[in-house]
């Protein structure tokens, strides 16, 4: 559901959600509560990979994790590029844990990340899994 | 594709928990 402020129109509406800065992008649940939020400007492929990271979240705490995990691969898969690439390796990573409760779905986690993003900070997040 | 924004952030709100999709509000200080 997209709903545009203009900060000058409706101040109060910036204020509202805590907004400090623009260009802000808040993405909210069906019931308004934050679960993303983008400040400042990205590049195309960064800005869509944020995207999918804040619906993954959305479907994350919603407790679908299928639906999480697919948004997450399509991060990693998508945008392998984009610095949110490694955090949605780590979240695809519990969203499988935790559909399917079977812990070598975190083992995978930081072989991956290691392969790929070894300095990314998701990789140290992920070492007490190894 | 043109996006409808909806500018009523209530509104926006209300609709999508109505249609039981998420929110994505964008906060913009540009010239329109």
């Amino acid at each position: 559901m997209p709903v545009g402020v203009h900060i000058k129109e409706n101040p109060a509406g910036f204020h509202r959600f805590d907004s400090a800065w623009t260009p802000s992008v808040i993405i909210l649940d069906e019931n308004g509560k934050e679960r993303h939020r983008i400040e400042g400007y990205l590049p195309k492929d960064e800005f869509a990979a944020q995207l999918l990271m804040g619906l993954a979240r959305v479907a994350f705490m919603a407790k679908k994790w299928a639906e999480a995990e697919m948004l997450y691969n399509q991060v990693t898969q998508g945008y392998p590029n984009s610095t949110a690439a490694p955090e949605a390796i780590y979240w695809a990573g519990v969203s499988k844990y935790r559909k399917t409760n079977d812990h070598h779905a975190l083992g995978e986690v930081p072989k991956l990340l290691q392969q790929k993003y070894p300095d990314s900070v998701w990789a140290k997040k992920a070492i007490p899994w190894a | 594709m043109a996006v409808n924004w909806i500018k009523d952030i209530d509104s926006g709100l209300n609709k999508a928990k109505t249609e039981h999709k998420p929110v994505l509000v964008d906060f913009s200080a540009a010239p329109a």
